[in-house]
């Protein structure tokens, strides 16, 4: 009798898969990708295609040169290259791309670790890092439909047409200008389980709150600039926000409050949504520590709530 | 109230409807003498001794020990090692069937008229929880706390086993006057009997025969894994939150399985101890899943020939539900007394385990709200303190953790190693 397999339990496990959760990300992009396309036509097209392959290959090369397993099949490359490509330009030249997905994808991820193991959110800091180094290109934008014409966004133009800033006729990143498509994603997203609404909410609201507060218009300030796509795409990143409820909002909350801080009192920069996110990545640890969740029945809390 | 977290899956409940088969007498029995926790029993027959069902052939050595009894009659053939499924050694008693199926003489109705009866005879009978766990009875009943309510618990949350829901629904007064027994005796006012929404047949029947008694409560919970956990069922039935580190006798709640309380009562009438039980027989290797009434003992190679199991496709076989079982090295185990399933699996599960992605999802199935990935990152780090400050100890294995990961990481495992771990600091 040959001997049987033997494990530790449980004997079964669920379907949902790290692929399976980055497909579904991907599927939520696709709305406002497809919007980033129609409005800013060719040239969109060949970025974002430029940075999903690239940091496909990017990821590939890495884990080749480590001599670790390969991690393409996971899509967590595909993802933050296509959330990259979102949040560029669509004006930036090719090249630029290509520097931001190698930061994105080997200096923030796998110089950490890979997947999991990265503080900061590799889309948003590789955005950061190109904006810094190519200011120029990163802050020239394109007017919808047309190639030549040079603009402002509608943050630094302060022009208030809603309905333009609801379906993406401004300019802006590629990703970041249709509100609608962005809304329409997150929503896939919260109803399919994959993201918890705290950090969004909490992200979206402080800012709303806060322009309310020092005058400016709320609604404006939401629909307008990278908040959308930051607050529901990268607000929401398992690996580089905090774990609990408690966590995510306090997470959401810190992120609106710098954004405005930055988009109102930050000289060099109209936009604030990826720096807040990289600063509120590198409080996480800290806010996980302060949100340790109650276990049923633990004593310790019984007697703190006693006391007080 | 709030409910406890946990997880849904799928029931693949396909013996529900089944009427419990009786498994033709086995040639030979071989009994363990540890079959739960304590100590192991001392054998009291030797080879060449006669038996008949309900001679007592093992003798406990500690307060938390139960007798053992012989489950055919026969002669002993063999007084053997046998390696348990902890890892241990114990004797285990071989008895080779006659066919006859003489009762033994020492078998009478016992005599029971005060709480110390109760449980003196729950000892005697030989009983431990049927649900699985295998707690001594007699442990429980004895419990120094004031008790008032008795939660019967009959979620069998498990997928695949039905043993006690065709307990219910074939016998559904034998767990009536099991409840009226222990109540009667235990002084308890009132009693919740706990099940899961997912067995029509017998909540109807279980509401039928308490339809008169106005302190019996049918509690009908959602089929959400761990519904029958101690501590989740103790909560969702009374809503009493047992405190870490104690009981649920701490609360007042005396928790008993519906097939335990089925037996006190049987014991009562008949003085026939723990011999033989109901087992589920399932999977997808086996032709015929069924429920079989088998006496303790008996290999479970006979079972899965009974219910048509392709050895040849057999890779993995799980004695108890899927999620806490425990996977068997071969077909030479018996069935002992806590055992309520056996499962024949042809493929055993294969995972391919990558980084945790701090999605969380482990947190929001934990039935107890712990956070098994910092458990994990504490366990790596060997950090002692930081699993006793993780509540470690809270963990009761139900594995909703490894079941939910989408990095199929091993989180139930990794706890269980690091309660081993904390024990030795």
């Amino acid at each position: 009798m040959n001997l049987l397999h033997v494990s530790p339990t449980p004997h079964e496990r669920g379907r949902m898969s790290v692929r399976h959760i980055m497909l579904c990300v991907i599927l939520a992009l696709l709305p406002t990708t497809i919007a980033g396309c129609i409005t800013f036509g060719k040239r969109a097209v060949l970025l974002l295609a430029v940075c999903v392959c690239s940091s496909v290959i990017w990821e590939a090369l890495c884990r080749i040169l480590m001599k670790r397993d390969q991690t393409i099949g996971d899509c967590s490359a595909a993802l933050t290259g296509l959330l990259l490509g979102l949040s560029l330009s669509p004006s930036i030249p090719i090249w630029q791309a290509l520097v931001g997905s190698f930061t994105a994808i080997v200096v923030v991820k796998q110089l950490f670790g890979g997947l999991g193991q990265n503080f900061a959110n590799p889309a948003a800091t590789a955005r950061i890092v190109m904006l810094v180094s190519f200011q120029g290109t990163m802050t020239s934008w394109l007017m919808p439909q047309s190639d030549a014409v040079i603009s402002a966004t509608p943050l630094v133009t302060k022009s208030e047409n809603f309905m333009d800033l609801l379906l993406g006729n401004s300019a802006g990143c590629i990703g970041e200008t249709c509100a609608v498509a962005l809304i329409l994603g997150g929503l896939y997203l919260w109803l399919r389980g994959i993201i918890s609404c705290f950090a969004p909410v909490g992200m979206i609201a402080t800012v709303a709150l806060f322009s309310f507060l020092i005058g400016e218009n709320p609604l404006y300030q939401v629909l307008s600039g990278g908040l959308l796509l930051g607050a529901i795409f990268m607000a929401t990143d398992y690996v580089t926000t905090p774990i609990t409820k408690n966590g995510k909002l306090i997470f959401g909350i810190g992120c609106g409050f710098l954004t405005c801080v930055i988009r109102f009192w930050g000289t060099a920069y109209p936009e604030g949504v990826s720096f807040s996110i990289l600063l509120m990545n590198l409080l996480t640890p800290y806010i996980d520590r302060l949100t340790k969740t109650n276990p049923f029945g633990s004593v310790h809390h019984k007697k703190e709530a006693a006391k007080s | 109230m709030k409910r406890l977290n946990g997880v849904f899956l799928s029931h693949r409940k396909h013996t529900e409807n089944l009427l419990t088969e009786v498994l033709p007498l086995p040639p030979y029995v071989r009994i363990p003498m540890q079959m739960h926790m304590g100590a192991p029993c001392r054998p009291i027959v030797h080879i060449g001794d006669s038996v008949s069902v309900g001679t007592q052939i093992g003798e406990p050595v500690d307060n938390f020990g139960v007798p053992i009894h012989a489950s055919v009659s026969g002669m002993v053939k063999a007084v053997e090692d046998y390696l348990c499924q902890n890892g241990t050694t114990c004797a285990a008693i071989v008895i080779e069937s006659d066919g006859e199926q003489k009762t033994a003489f020492s078998v009478k109705p016992p005599q029971l008229e005060t709480r110390e009866d109760l449980i003196a005879v729950a000892k005697a009978s030989g009983c431990v929880g049927l649900g699985g766990a295998g707690f001594p009875t007699h442990i429980k009943l004895a419990s120094q706390q004031t008790l008032d309510t008795l939660v019967v618990n009959a979620a069998e949350c498990e997928p695949y086993l039905t043993s006690d829901c065709r307990q219910i629904v074939e016998a559904a007064d034998e767990v009536l006057n099991g409840i009226l027994l222990i109540m009667r005796f235990m002084k308890l006012k009132q009693c919740c009997i706990g099940i899961e929404e997912n067995k029509a047949a017998a909540i109807k029947k279980l509401a039928e025969v308490c339809a008169e008694h106005k302190n019996i409560r049918m509690c009908v919970l959602p089929s959400k894994y761990p519904q029958g956990a101690e501590k989740v069922m103790t909560y969702h039935t009374t809503g009493r939150v047992i405190p870490e580190g104690k009981l649920a006798a701490d609360v007042g709640v005396l928790v008993m399985n519906v097939s335990t309380c089925a037996f006190l009562y049987r014991y009562s009438v008949t003085g026939m101890p723990l011999v033989e039980r109901r087992i589920t027989i399932d999977g997808d290797a086996v032709k015929r899943p069924c429920n079989l009434m088998v006496p303790i003992g008996t290999p479970y190679q006979m079972l899965l020939d009974y219910a048509g199991c392709d050895y040849d496709h057999l890779e993995e076989l799980i004695c108890g539900g899927p999620m806490m079982g425990m996977s068997l090295m071969n077909l030479e185990k018996p069935v002992c007394k806590p055992n309520n399933g056996l499962l024949a699996m042809k493929k055993a599960m294969q995972v391919h385990t990558t980084s945790c992605i701090r999605c969380g999802r482990c947190m929001a199935a934990c039935p107890m709200n712990l956070m098994p990935m910092e458990l994990e990152r504490a366990y790596q780090k060997k950090d002692v303190e930081m699993l006793r400050k993780y509540r470690l100890n809270l963990c009761m294995n139900c594995g909703c953790c490894s079941y939910v990961c989408p990095a199929k990481r091993p989180l139930a495992e990794t706890n269980q190693l690091a309660k081993a771990l904390l024990a030795k600091a």
